[in-house]
């Protein structure tokens, strides 16, 4: 075509991307690529490799080494050597490596962007405009993280050698989500990145070499899921950081249970985008072409579930089909493509299986008809109407350009239709009205909520979900929380609750039988089984209570959720009454001392002093109730991120026979203060104390449902709380955390080992989410 | 050069600009993307290069201005290529001509007989031009004057009081009356949107003036501090759109003031292919309001031609 007939016709024209550089690259350090470990490129001693393509093309880039487990073990045995005194460097050493890798990314961000591409088939718009500069940004800003670790983070070190595990989509950004705060924190890392696009995880380990990254402290090995295994489930391996599908997810929690290893889980998502009818519809259609056709919808946060007011439903789905006909899909090295490909045709299939099962469940399926390229991996842009939340299309993570749409007619239905999900990576909601935009932002249950914008990500704010969408943050000051850990304990040495010689108080003031039942839903229940259980203290019988079985958990669960509304109820309020509930406490102190004194053997000034403690307690997290401020992040957007700290929602917590009432209260206090749901188990050798407290409860105005106590055999029912699916987190004060950790995999649910030893700081940051709501502004 | 079918308005429709609403941040983004989105290259980036320059009202409007000057502008319009290039590029000479040539009224009757015969039209400002502050009677008889003196298009100036006010009923009144006194002649009416409070009000504001029968929305005059955004333009593009989808009647949209690199003309042709489509990038619906932007696009299709940088003294000057 030459210039006369463009004239005519106006068309856009190829916009290639050189791939002169990245080719030169590729045949410096291909075709055979090996693994960096130690700070040494090796080839498995297996001599096992598999190929990797370029999905637009099919063509073959070259093979990468199959790692298997001596090269894992060397991987490891470098990073564990390398610890001591990488972790030992000062702040600022460390911040001058991220610094200098910050640089090179910086510097050969052009090479790495065209390498991404095209092993990945993400428009090299893409990888040049999005990836590429977010990983420059991400270790700038954990280089000042280093830099600022002591003063930050005080009180805390790395928590060791991380495995970490990562997925195709965003392969070089995900790598540095993981190594930047990893390095930050003084932890050293083996790191594998995905089957399908291992090749810009060696460039960056090139990177490292060159700036003279000290052996061992960044570790990269290649290989498939059998790889990723050999790491998760490495014995010396102190932290596991996995960002995949649920699935992979669950594998490894499955199969890390009990290890002791820390966790981060970054899984999938079916993230709402919701449109109210006084939103800027125009913006609202281009922030769907950037929810779910960036990176062709391969994004865990993508919004791929639309929910738009009925009112603007023609109107808009005619705009949107519009604008999806002008997508251009097509060769991903050409700068001016839309979407690329597919990473592979196994994703495709995946993709094309799961409309295909849309249809046949009666949805309609729309797309604009694109020319698509010949050869290589590509799907079009689909839209799916006429589905339900009942749809499979509406549940599943697709994770591929594929939006289902939904309506609805109030925000009510609008934020109960956005929480239908088993996720909460992420959501965005369009509306002018600022009441509207941000009832709905903090009513959905994500852990990023993006305001009037999608896809906005920074360094600076933390990223990760809520639910099965995994735990933990990346970015900002809550994701260094994942790399870090208390150096040592404020122990608060627990006055062992072992019967001591003491003689239990004559006075016993239990003159009339007293019949200590569940705690749910603000009342005293029987126990469903109708088994009562007898407590005896060194002296003999002190009490009955109920022996708890499934169904009480399941009442309690039930009670907890309906109470939910309490993390709505403003922080004095419940401030109030946590104080209130000190108030009574002590009012009846001579009383709970002798009870525990009966109960454990305890000496009477112990008694006192530990009824004193939890009184203090009390005191302490009705303090807190509203000091626990959230954050307004600075990031590169021009507006607010605020950085809200949520609560988790209902949780589990077991509570250790030592000082039973204060570790009850240091346990359940916290949480209530951050407006959780609790389901306590109080102690199963010494749980009066607990039950004791439910007149405390009833006298204190705390609501119904928000404490519930479970008592009995801990064996007979804490795995079925742990299993629940409605319960969203387990504290482990006491008892097997391996067991509750395999019991709760079905829905990913957090799992702490609860101390009672820890800072208040670690409780509260346990006893929350972090959802980062994004509000650029401008008028 | 004019559209078969004029716009012929609709009556004031105040619940629809009551129901506008425009998010800022969200056409930042939006206007920060598209240019990288969609890049045009070597024979591509050419032609449309070439095309910007018929979509150019070639400006000058300096106090300076003498009949001479204006002539050599209006001869620049006429063939502001080098015929050699355009011959390289195997182009007949009359291909590329700028779309008008835009003047004062006292410059009107100069280009109307340098350009006549030629397919390059002759453009006034009006009304006061660029603060609007005079009489409405008189802003009338300045149109009637220009057209008479050989004007085929005008560009008007709104009352930026009645837009600032969200009185669009003034404003209604102000520009169809306007567009009755320019009789055959066409109406773009200046939003001076540098001067507006928001882009909502720049989107009310087309809405307005498209509604009173505008033939084209323009974004400024180029005498604000702050002239064509690309922002804006996305705004004021929508809004054209949405009026064609309400009824049928097509708008022009002309940016102005700060375009003068042909990498920034390619970008507002690749933003009204994107957002209004092909037709709207064709100069009976699109136009540049510039002055310094030819000589710039001048030089870097010489250099596409050479493979080397050219320099303005090797291109004739207006």
């Amino acid at each position: 075509m030459g210039v006369k007939e463009i004239l005519e016709s106006l068309d856009w024209g190829p916009a290639p991307e050189s791939d002169k550089f990245a080719r030169e690259w590729l045949d410096k350090h291909g075709p055979a690529f090996g693994m960096y470990i130690d700070g040494n490129w090796v080839t498995p001693e297996s001599g096992e490799s598999f190929e990797t393509h370029n999905p637009a093309t099919g063509e073959l880039l070259g093979t990468i080494s199959q790692a298997g487990e001596s090269e894992v073990n060397a991987a490891v045995n470098a990073a564990r050597a390398a610890l001591p005194s990488w972790s030992s460097y000062p702040g600022h050493v460390r911040a001058r490596y991220l610094y200098a890798i910050a640089r090179q990314v910086q510097k050969h961000h052009r090479l790495l962007a065209v390498i991404e591409t095209l092993d990945n088939g993400k428009p090299v718009r893409e990888t040049r405009d999005a990836d590429v500069p977010l990983v420059a940004r991400h270790f700038y800003h954990h280089a000042g993280w280093a830099q600022l670790f002591d003063e930050t983070f005080p009180g805390y070190g790395p928590v060791g050698v991380c495995g970490q595990v990562i997925p195709w989509n965003f392969p070089l950004l995900m790598l540095a989500w993981k190594i930047a705060p990893a390095l930050a924190a003084g932890n050293t890392v083996v790191l594998k990145p995905a089957e399908f696009t291992s090749i810009s995880a060696l460039a960056f380990a090139a990177i490292c070499d060159s700036i003279g990254l000290p052996p061992g402290v960044v570790n990269i090995v290649t290989g498939d899921g059998k790889t990723g295994a050999l790491i998760t489930e490495h014995d010396d391996i102190d932290k596991v950081a996995f960002t995949g599908s649920t699935e992979v997810g669950r594998i490894i929690r499955k199969a890390t249970a009990g290890s002791g290893k820390g966790m981060t889980l970054e899984l999938g998502g079916k993230s709402p985008f919701i449109v109210f009818e006084d939103a800027d519809i125009d913006s609202a259609i281009e922030g769907l072409v950037n929810a779910i056709w960036f990176n062709q919808g391969q994004v865990c946060c993508a919004g791929s579930r639309l929910l738009v007011q009925e009112s603007i439903s023609k109107r808009f789905h005619e705009k949107l089909r519009a604008r999806m006909a002008k997508l251009r899909v097509g060769n991903p090295m050409d700068k001016s493509m839309d979407m690329g490909a597919i990473v592979d045709e196994s994703q495709r299939k995946t993709i094309a299986d799961l409309c295909q099962v849309g249809c046949d469940e009666g949805g309609e399926m729309w797309q604009p008809s694109l020319e698509l390229p010949e050869q290589g991996c590509f799907f079009p842009p689909t839209l799916f109407t006429n589905v339900a939340p009942a749809s499979t299309v509406v549940q599943e993570e697709i994770f591929g350009p594929v939006l289902v749409s939904l309506t609805f007619r109030t925000h009510k239905e609008a934020i109960a239709l956005a929480n239908n999900t088993r996720y909460g990576l992420a959501g965005s909601v369009w509306s002018q009205d600022i009441d509207t935009a941000l009832e709905v932002a903090r009513s959905i249950r994500a852990g990023a909520i993006w305001v009037n914008c999608t896809n906005q990500f920074d360094a600076n704010a933390g990223f990760g979900g809520y639910r099965e969408s995994g735990y933990g943050r990346e970015g900002g000051r809550e994701g260094m929380y994942a790399y870090i850990r208390p150096l040592s304990k404020l122990t608060e040495t627990s006055t062992a609750s072992k019967n001591t010689n003491t003689t239990p108080s004559a006075s016993s003031s239990e003159s009339i039988d007293r019949t200590a039942k569940m705690y749910i839903g603000g009342k005293q229940k029987r126990p469903d089984g109708g088994y009562t259980m007898d407590i005896s203290g060194p002296s003999g019988d002190v009490g009955q209570v109920g022996r708890g079985n499934r169904k009480d958990i399941r009442d309690a669960v039930e009670a907890a959720c309906g109470a939910t509304k309490w993390a709505n109820t403003n922080a004095h309020t419940r401030s109030q009454i946590l104080y209130y509930i000190a108030e009574n406490l002590e009012a009846r102190s001579a009383e709970f001392a002798s009870r525990l004194t009966a109960m454990t053997g305890s000496s009477e000034s112990e008694s006192a002093k530990e009824v004193e403690d939890a009184v203090s307690e009390w005191f302490r997290w009705a303090a807190w109730c509203d000091k626990y401020d959230g954050a307004v992040h600075e990031t590169t957007m021009h507006g607010l991120v605020l950085a809200v700290n949520e609560a988790v929602g209902v949780v589990g917590v077991t509570c250790p026979d030592e000082r039973p009432l204060h570790s009850f209260t240091r346990l359940v206090a916290p949480l209530l203060a951050m407006g959780n749901a609790v389901i306590a188990v109080p102690s199963e050798s010494h749980p009066l104390s607990a039950t004791d407290l439910y007149q405390v409860f009833e006298t204190s105005d705390l609501p119904g449902g928000v404490l519930n106590i479970v008592t009995g055999i801990h064996s007979e029912f804490v795995s079925d709380l742990a299993a629940h699916d409605a319960v969203d987190s387990m504290w482990v004060g006491t008892g097997d955390i391996a067991e509750v950790q395999i019991a709760s995999v079905s829905n990913m649910k957090r799992v702490w080992k609860a101390e009672i030893g820890v800072s208040d700081d670690e409780m509260l940051r346990q006893a929350t989410h972090v959802k980062n709501i994004w509000l650029p502004h401008g008028v | 050069m004019a559209s078969e079918e004029r716009n012929l308005g609709i009556p004031l429709d105040i619940e629809l600009l009551n129901s506008i609403q425009i998010n800022r941040s969200a056409l930042e983004r939006r206007a920060s993307s598209l240019p990288k989105r969609r890049a045009v290259k070597k024979d591509w980036q050419v032609a449309w290069m070439l095309h910007a320059i018929r979509c150019i009202d070639l400006t000058t409007l300096a106090g300076d201005d003498t009949p001479e000057r204006v002539k050599r502008l209006a001869q620049k319009a006429v063939r502001p290529v080098r015929t050699d290039l355009l011959s390289a590029l195997e182009l007949d000479i009359d291909t590329i001509h700028c779309a008008s040539v835009c003047v004062y009224h006292n410059m009107v009757e100069t280009v109307a007989n340098s350009v006549d015969g030629t397919p390059v039209g002759t453009c006034a400002v009006s009304t006061g031009f660029p603060a609007g502050h005079i009489p409405h009677q008189q802003k009338l008889e300045q149109i009637q004057a220009s057209v008479a003196a050989g004007a085929d298009e005008i560009d008007i100036v709104v009352s930026r009081a009645s837009v600032l006010a969200g009185d669009w009923q003034a404003l209604y009144d102000e520009v169809k009356d306007f567009r009755t006194a320019c009789g055959p002649a066409h109406l773009k009416t200046i939003l001076a949107t540098g001067e507006l409070a928001s882009l909502k009000q720049v989107a009310q504001a087309s809405h307005v003036c498209m509604m009173a029968g505008a033939d084209f929305i323009k974004t400024s005059t180029g005498k604000e501090t702050t002239n064509a955004t690309l922002p804006v333009g996305i705004v004021m593009a929508r809004a054209i759109r949405d009026y064609y989808e309400r009824t049928g009647q097509k708008v022009g949209f002309k940016p102005a003031g700060g375009i003068s690199k042909a990498k920034v003309a390619v970008a507002w042709l690749a933003m009204m292919k994107e957002e209004l489509g092909e037709e709207w990038m064709r100069p009976n619906l699109f136009r540049i309001g510039a002055s310094s932007l030819l000589g710039d696009i001048e030089r870097q299709l010489e250099f596409h031609l050479s493979g080397h940088y050219s320099a303005a003294n090797r291109h004739p000057m207006a």
